[in-house]
């Protein structure tokens, strides 16, 4: 029984929004609160304004939608899922807490717009038509929730400052406590020892103090201060060197890798004396010593 | 009694161990010891009994005489050291050796889960587990490397440079999958190991390492994550040799587990002549990854280069199954309010 009303005469509009003046008319409403005086509901930016209002049908604040000034007013509102229709009566406007009128819509989209249009019959246009589009877009996000909550949710952990900078600092100093280059170094010279690497590095004084412990079961100490000789010298050369070698060596590489040490130069030892462990290319100089012999004796 | 307050506020620091001790007892009316101790000044640390430094309510007083002693302190620790040391010269070798100094390490809180060597239950329960068919040279593994949504540069480039570590990893952009889709794929397609490496804020900060068929997931907390080109003084690429592992301070029954974790992601074989060695090492419960190339100068000496990423984990959360964060079958969280009260106590 709803009669398509006007912004009438006889309607009285009672605004929560303003303070002490009771409007009879919308209109009046809408020329003071709305156009030109305060209105706590209304939001200016610069091109436009917009009504906070929560039964406001769309969310601008203009003449037609201002839930304040107009007597005939309808929204949809969406309440755990369900989606309501709430109508305006006016007659009720002493009473606004039960000034709207609430009816559940259909949770089928075609029942429920049949139900708007079954309820709104004979209200303008307008308001219809906001009111379903209002709906449609309700519906649209619900469904849009309904299948997000079945993917993966990202789960925020919140993080305590205090713990987060607590652990920053014990890093710290546990790195520094771990000494990370010596303890690798240490673990892979442990498993050189311990023969992981089999036969791919040959350092003799590695294999020269295996001999020892092997000989020293039943050893002479002559044989001990040779090794130790040889050790002094610090050849990093293959296991093969011959004992002719050695002996050879002892005399004339102390006083050549004297000479080395001095010259830095490429003036290479004899052959077979300091091996390099890198690929090394050996260069003989040979060195004239006739021309010198002649000046000598003329 | 002011007057002698304010002469004695107004004194040199360095004079006065006599207004020290004089002061005291004006404030405590020590009416009886005050000419007494007025005369033994020098060896008056007669203050009487029950005073301390905190009790003298004037600030700059309590700050003078605080100070004063703090100095004394000081002077007592040095003497005291200079006698130990001419002491330890004077007898020479027969020195007692020098103390030990205390360090977080050291007096580390005994951990009961600590792993004997030659615990058999240890052995057995490794055989079992789920490590075994690794250990057993029965799979070798294949690992599948990827992030978490949407990842940005830092996390893509830390994910290739991981799998050039890691031999025979692939990585795969995450298209929004669920994790729990992608384990049945993996399994079906071999793979043994799943990392995935979590972001936050364009960084990196959390590391899921699953293995898979059914296997334990830890998660850990990435921190300092380095990247090659932020690596001082490194050496160039990686190459495609496997590299060695190192293990260090596992010591506990889950930091055994966890090391197996790690040491299940390498193939079982390094190839020596690679000489690239990767390293895990725990230390108070951070673990330090690090990848070097090493070279051995001689027999005493190794020189060794940094090449890829070098970050540090901590460990969040072990899970028993592969990851399944709501149902899922906890073998060990962290609680920080629980387990970080002790500064010496550690769980790996």
């Amino acid at each position: 029984m709803r009669m398509a009303r006007h912004g009438g005469a006889e309607l009285k509009a009672v605004n929560p929004g303003s303070w002490s003046v009771k409007y009879k008319d919308p209109e009046v409403i809408w020329d003071t609160l709305g156009n030109k005086q305060f209105c706590s509901f209304k939001i200016r930016t610069k091109t436009q304004g917009f009504c906070r209002n929560e039964y406001s049908l769309t969310g601008l604040c203009n003449r037609s939608s201002c839930p304040l000034a107009n007597s005939q007013y309808a929204t949809i509102k969406e309440e755990k899922g369900q989606c309501f229709l709430y109508m305006k009566v006016i007659e009720r406007a002493a009473f606004p807490r039960r000034l709207w009128e609430r009816v559940r819509l259909h949770k089928n989209y075609e029942k429920a717009l049949e139900q708007i249009d079954e309820n709104l019959i004979y209200w303008p246009r307008f308001i219809r038509h906001k009111c379903k589009q209002r709906f449609t877009k309700i519906t649209q996000y619900l469904i849009r929730i309904r299948k997000l909550t079945l993917k993966r949710q990202r789960k925020l952990v919140p993080l305590s400052k205090k713990v987060e900078r607590r652990e920053k600092r014990r890093e710290e100093k546990a790195l520094i406590a771990a000494q990370l280059d010596n303890a690798i170094e240490k673990e892979l010279l442990e498993r050189l020892k311990q023969d992981t690497y089999g036969d791919i590095y040959n350092f003799p004084i590695h294999a020269f103090d295996k001999a020892l412990e092997q000989q020293e079961a039943g050893s002479d100490s002559s044989d001990a201060e040779e090794q130790e000789d040889e050790d002094d010298e610090e050849d990093m050369d293959k296991l093969d060197a011959s004992s002719d070698e050695d002996e050879g060596e002892k005399s004339s590489s102390e006083e050549e890798e004297k000479a080395l040490d001095a010259k830095h130069k490429g003036k290479t030892p004899l052959k077979g004396t300091l091996r390099r462990k890198r690929a090394y290319v050996e260069i003989e100089y040979e060195q004239e010593t006739e021309p010198v012999a002649k000046a000598k004796t003329t | 009694a002011n007057t002698m307050e304010k002469t004695g506020g107004s004194r040199k620091k360095g004079l006065k161990r006599k207004s020290a001790a004089e002061e005291p007892q004006e404030a405590a009316v020590g009416e009886d010891g005050a000419t007494e101790s007025g005369g033994e000044a020098p060896k008056a640390s007669a203050f009487p009994p029950g005073f301390s430094i905190s009790e003298i309510k004037n600030k700059q007083r309590r700050h003078l005489m605080f100070t004063r002693w703090k100095q004394q302190q000081r002077k007592e620790k040095l003497a005291a050291k200079k006698k130990l040391k001419k002491e330890r010269e004077a007898l020479g070798d027969k020195a007692p050796p020098k103390p030990i100094p205390k360090t977080i390490d050291n007096q580390r809180v005994y951990d009961e889960t600590t792993v004997d060597p030659n615990d058999e239950e240890v052995a057995y329960d490794e055989a079992t587990d789920e490590f075994a068919s690794y250990f057993n040279r029965q799979t070798s593994p294949k690992i599948l490397i990827t992030t978490s949504d949407r990842p940005h540069g830092r996390t893509v480039r830390l994910c290739e440079q991981l799998s050039t570590v890691i031999p025979n990893s692939h990585v795969y952009y995450r298209r929004g999958l669920a994790l729990k889709r992608i384990i049945p794929q993996c399994i079906s397609r071999d793979f043994t190991d799943l990392i995935v490496i979590n972001e936050d804020r364009k960084t990196p900060n959390g590391l899921i390492l699953s293995h898979l068929p059914n296997g334990p997931t830890a998660h850990f907390k990435m921190s300092s994550v380095r990247l090659r080109k932020e690596i001082k003084r490194r050496g160039k690429d990686p190459t495609e040799h496997v590299p060695e592992i190192i293990l260090n301070n596992f010591t506990t029954r889950l930091g055994h587990s966890v090391g197996r974790m790690f040491a299940s992601l390498f193939p079982h074989n390094p190839q020596f002549i690679g000489r690239q060695v990767a390293t895990f090492h725990n230390q108070r419960d951070y673990i330090f990854f690090r990848f070097h190339r090493y070279i051995f100068k001689s027999e005493k000496k190794v020189g060794i280069q940094e090449l890829g990423p070098r970050f540090t984990l901590k460990l969040r959360s072990l899970q028993k199954g592969t990851f399944d964060s709501k149902y899922g079958e906890y073998e060990w969280v962290h609680k920080p309010r629980e387990m970080d009260t002790s500064r010496r106590k550690f769980h790996l």
